[in-house]
């Protein structure tokens, strides 16, 4: 996507016009509801009741800020976010490190050390990644409960290893195939073993592809739902759990001030992946869907 | 001699490690995918309830399953969100990378604007236009602060619009990443095609129309196969932004499936809807990757 511009369409001014007005509403329909979120969050609750949700903030404030990450109730507690947003990232590192490391070993034999039947196997894992998740959570609750990792952050780290492979291989598959062959060969006959060629051979140039499934897995399993629901829905939670909590079930006032703050709060990693590394972000969206 | 059988070992060694490697990966999917699947599927031949039971009922459950009306409403609601998701995603996708193809200033900041919802978490999304729609507090009470007194815009408590709000927050969320899809296709058509066109006198709509839109066939394969898959599997979205209703206007096969299972106890009648969702998305899924894979290898 970033070659450079060779089209030649010619467009007339009115056309021209007309094109760069629609870019610019949209434009505006992406940006609108995030930036309304931000604007009422530094509000006081009675501006944003009594007022309009467009209208610059006239009492700058961080307190609800300050109450979505550690006072609001969320569940039971009023304990904010807080504790629920290290949930989070307990879970999401080592599940990210680990699915990264098989899928990129499994990627390393399913092109190099190529055998009977690996395309039907790794068809399996492909398809694993578009399965609904609906038809897993009966047994995956069942096993959770008896090996008794049931609401605890190692049983959805567990979980999202195992739905996360599947992803991870595509992508270092598909990059190793491109890989020379004949380097792999050459070092074999040098003496070189598997992991010795993985290690020198493959891993120092695989550094955008790493990036790109790092970035992927981050994303998908921070932004999980269904399987934080499902598996740890009480002080094991992950964020997004948590921050539904917030929303729906404040019984009383609804703070949307405080509202806004914890999904900006919970929006933030993500956000803040995307705006650093946007590119390898997008590269690996194309990767998950055009199996190029 | 035994240097030979050295080797021999090693080699034989060497042999066996890419699969050692690559075992406790397949291992996990064989269990915790393929295994699960097939214990969803007995469940739902079985009078489970609260917890899963081994009564076989035969095809009681799926009898009784077409016969809910909450199922075939979930069923309709889905129909009708996924084609207008699919439908708007696609539309806009296309109008946007089309644009965006036409030597822009600025396209270095607008495509990141596009793209960014892709980065969030649905939760997030459906708290930021559950108060958006919300006709008290959000657009429609705006409106009517400016002076737009007449405006009305209560689709998500009206339960004949409901459902569209969730396709207005679904492609507010996943356009952008159709409209990479189609710029990355536009961008790999060869540029002698689109010349010799222009220079046969063809207009711009007629290029685009005849040539280049046709040309886009595998970005559409593509962004179809995607979107319908996560159209099946939404749960998040309605979850935060209409928790199914109001009455059972937003209800889709994924919360009905979560409802019927942990909530109503009726795990059997559960496990047939899932059993059903995995049907068709492996009907969608299964041909193009089929294709996919063989088209590589």
């Amino acid at each position: 996507m970033s070659s450079a511009q060779t089209q030649s369409v010619r467009t007339g001014r009115v056309t021209r016009s007309f094109i760069y007005l629609f870019l610019l509403v949209s434009a505006l329909f992406y940006l609108l509801p995030f930036f309304i979120m931000l604007l009422n969050s530094v509000k006081p609750l009675g501006e944003i009741t009594g007022g309009n949700m467009m209208a610059m903030p006239e009492v700058f404030t961080l307190e609800a800020w300050k109450a979505a990450w550690s006072t609001a109730q969320v569940g039971v507690e009023p304990t904010g976010l807080r504790p629920y947003f290290w949930n989070s990232i307990k879970m999401v590192v080592p599940a990210v490190f680990i699915s990264t490391i098989l899928g990129a070993l499994n990627g390393y034999v399913l092109t190099k050390w190529r055998f009977k039947y690996d395309t039907i196997l790794f068809g399996l894992m492909l398809f694993s990644c578009f399965i609904p998740f609906q038809i897993v959570l009966i047994p995956m609750a069942r096993i959770l409960g008896i090996v008794g990792l049931s609401g605890s952050t190692y049983g959805l780290i567990l979980v999202h290893v195992v739905y996360g492979v599947g992803f991870s291989t595509l992508y270092f598959r598909n990059y190793y195939a491109a890989f020379p062959t004949e380097l792999v060969r050459a070092a074999q006959i040098d003496g070189a073993g598997f992991f010795q060629i993985f290690y020198r051979i493959l891993l120092p140039s695989s550094g955008p592809i790493i990036v790109v499934c790092v970035i992927w897995q981050f994303t998908n399993i921070w932004n999980d739902f269904l399987f934080g629901a499902s598996f740890a829905s009480g002080s094991g939670a992950p964020m997004t759990v948590a921050l539904n909590n917030l929303v729906q079930s404040s019984t009383g006032v609804k703070e949307y001030n405080v509202h806004f703050a914890g999904a900006i709060l919970a929006a933030l990693p993500t956000l803040l992946v995307y705006i650093v590394a946007g590119r390898y972000f997008v590269r690996g969206l194309m990767a998950g869907s055009v199996k190029g | 001699m035994i240097r030979q059988g050295e080797v021999d070992f090693r080699t034989r060694l060497q042999n066996w490690i890419p699969k050692v490697v690559l075992s406790p990966s397949l291992a996990m999917v064989l269990v915790f995918v393929y295994g699960f699947i097939f214990f969803t599927i007995y469940l739902s031949f079985t009078d489970s309830r609260i917890l899963p039971s081994f009564g076989l009922v035969g095809m009681e459950n799926y009898s009784k399953l077409w016969r809910l009306s909450h199922w075939t409403t979930s069923l309709t609601n889905l129909g009708i969100f996924a084609f207008f998701y699919i439908t708007v995603c696609t539309a806009l996708g296309l109008a946007l990378a089309i644009f965006l193809d036409q030597k822009i200033r600025g396209e270095g900041v607008l495509r990141p604007i596009y793209l960014y919802p892709m980065a969030l978490s649905f939760i997030v999304t459906g708290t930021a236009w559950k108060w958006f729609l919300d006709p008290g507090i959000g657009l429609e009470h705006t409106m009517h602060l400016w002076g737009w007194t007449s405006f009305k815009f209560d689709w998500i408590k009206n339960r004949d619009f409901a459902i569209y709000t969730i396709v207005l927050a679904a492609v507010w969320q996943t356009s952008g990443f159709v409209m990479a899809m189609f710029l990355a296709g536009l961008r790999g058509i060869d540029n002698e095609i689109m010349k010799a066109a222009q220079i046969d006198g063809a207009s711009n709509w007629n290029l685009y129309r005849r040539i280049v839109i046709p040309l886009l066939r595998p970005a559409f394969l593509s962004a179809f196969v995607i979107l319908a898959h996560l159209a099946i599997k939404s749960y998040d979205l309605v979850i935060a932004l209409t928790g199914g209703g109001p009455g059972r206007a937003t209800e889709l096969p994924a919360t009905f499936m979560y409802s019927y299972t942990f909530t109503r106890n009726q795990m059997g009648i559960g496990a047939s809807s899932a059993v059903i969702m995995l049907m068709t998305i492996a009907a969608i899924m299964v041909p193009y990757l089929y294709a996919e894979l063989k088209e590589k290898s």
